[in-house]
């Protein structure tokens, strides 16, 4: 991405450079890559806990009369089903079926919170307010004033309580509540996260951050809590095979194709943007979709690489690649023609000029460990 | 960040080291390297025999997050790899200098540009500015 405007940074940018933080650009937003290591901190998380800061996220409050009718018309997601106090994950499409961005949309009492990837916050809410033509409804970007934290892993659940109490810590999962943190921080408080492991993400006003920040690695450090770059948060998604926009999802990737036709639901009883292209696509079925595979040959898939098949012709595109740290093995995701979306179908991922062998597996690579 | 840059080295601005023995040589690549690219978890290294010219790419390092290339700051032919790196791609994260070195040259005539460690320090406080 080019950009002519500063870089952004969150309220935690000293403690980043602080900690000793590789810091990159990310969506227009300076951010922490890692502190002691993209594997230590993967593992922790895996293992015990980590703590993200994830400011750079946009949040969108809906509000006013019109404003389940209006989040109806936008999402592929049964937003009604949605109760009070819950949350749930959707998809924004285009008309013609493309993925806007995913999001995921938060019940709280009186108003919705809608959050959306940082390096698509701009176009989401410009996307959202060209929609919001005729819906009794009030969009708020709360993004520049709003700290977001994600506490994720087995031990997030007992460090939270410590920060919260145990009431914020019992939250069914997808479950969200405002609460007090560490005595006089408000906060909203919600049971999800991105990283194949159970957690908590934390919406503050920036304000709080930095103490929330201090106060929380040092309740969870006798539990193992380490702070988490960007680097351990795209592995960690990626094992659980959880969708990145730009790579696995995008404006020219229907949902289908990217294996999220469960966040579709075309019988919600109400019309939405993409409806009619999204029964269409999958009635017709796609030409092309998301495969987990598993290199053979010794070499590492990056995003980006063709897939090609046995004759060395292109058929795909890896949209990420990586070792897995957890599971120890070199793993992809691509785009494949469907007919090799399915497990046991060996194709070649070009590295450098070589076609290596690689073995479509079943997905999720990791199998997440919500407590449900 | 201040990076570990041994004197008796010379330097590229690729991040490669070299030391050159006689008409041998080691290279590797830089703290400042190693640092960059975090956890390493695989390297792509060159067979015995392999004849490159200056500053020609010869292998690739990747750590979890990136595919980085490495490229060879003289020109010569490979006379020894380190097979240490095949089962602890780390030793270059844990001693870049020393036993994460990556391959061995017999140097032949064309030299690229190399860096004394002092202009190598220089160029890396240009680089963070």
């Amino acid at each position: 991405m080019t950009t002519s405007a500063p870089l952004k940074r969150t309220p935690l940018f000293e403690r980043h450079v602080a900690l000793g933080a590789r810091v990159v650009e990310f969506g227009g937003w300076e951010m922490p890559v890692q502190y002691s290591g993209i594997i230590s901190e993967h593992q922790a998380v895996r293992n015990a806990a980590g703590l993200f800061d994830i400011s750079h996220m946009g949040e969108i409050e809906v509000r006013g009369p019109g404003a389940l009718a209006f989040l109806q018309h936008i999402c592929t997601q049964d937003v009604a089903a949605i109760g009070v106090g819950m949350a749930n994950y959707s998809l924004l499409c285009h008309p013609d079926g493309g993925i806007v961005d995913d999001v995921f949309v938060y019940h709280l009492p009186g108003y919705y919170l809608v959050v959306v990837n940082a390096s698509n916050a701009a176009k989401d809410f410009a996307w959202m307010r060209e929609h919001a033509h005729g819906f009794d409804a009030e969009l708020t970007d709360t993004s520049d004033a709003t700290a977001m934290l994600a506490l994720q892993g087995p031990a997030a659940e007992g460090i939270l309580a410590r920060a919260a109490g145990a009431d914020a810590a019992a939250l069914p999962f997808h479950g969200v509540a405002t609460a007090t943190l560490l005595g006089d921080i408000p906060a909203i408080v919600a049971h999800t996260g991105y990283t194949g492991e159970d957690g908590f993400e934390l919406f503050v006003d920036n304000a709080g951050a930095v103490r929330l920040w201090d106060e929380l690695l040092a309740l969870g450090d006798d539990a193992g809590l380490k702070p988490c770059g960007l680097g351990a948060r795209d592995s960690l998604r990626f094992e659980a095979c959880l969708p990145l926009y730009g790579h696995e999802i995008a404006d020219d990737i229907n949902p289908y194709q990217a294996k999220l036709g469960w966040a579709v639901k075309l019988d919600k009883g109400a019309d939405f943007v993409g409806r009619d292209a999204l029964a269409q696509a999958k009635q017709a079925g796609v030409a092309s979709k998301l495969a987990g595979f598993e290199m053979i040959d010794r070499g590492i898939a990056r995003g980006g690489y063709a897939i090609c098949d046995a004759d060395g012709q292109p058929i795909g595109v890896v949209t990420t690649g990586m070792p897995a740290p957890t599971l120890g093995k070199n793993l992809g995701l691509g785009l494949v023609p469907a007919a090799l979306a399915a497990e046991g179908s060996e194709v070649f991922v070009l590295v450098r000029e070589r076609p290596l062998r690689a073995r479509v597996v079943k997905t999720p690579f990791y199998k997440p460990r919500y407590k449900k | 960040m201040s990076s570990n840059i041994p004197d008796d080295l010379q330097y590229t601005k690729t991040h490669e080291w070299i030391r050159i023995e006689g008409d041998e040589a080691t290279i590797g690549v830089t703290d400042y390297a190693q640092h960059s690219l975090g956890d390493v978890v695989f390297t792509e290294l060159p067979e015995v025999g392999t004849r490159y010219d200056a500053e020609a790419r010869f292998g690739t390092i990747e750590s979890v997050k990136a595919a980085s290339e490495i490229y060879l700051p003289v020109a010569g032919t490979v006379i020894a790899v380190n097979s240490d790196l095949d089962a602890e791609p780390e030793l270059i994260n844990e001693d870049s200098y020393g036993d994460g070195w990556l391959i061995k040259i017999k140097v032949t005539p064309g030299v690229g540009a190399l860096m004394s460690a002092d202009a190598y320090s220089r160029y890396l406080e240009g680089l963070e500015n």
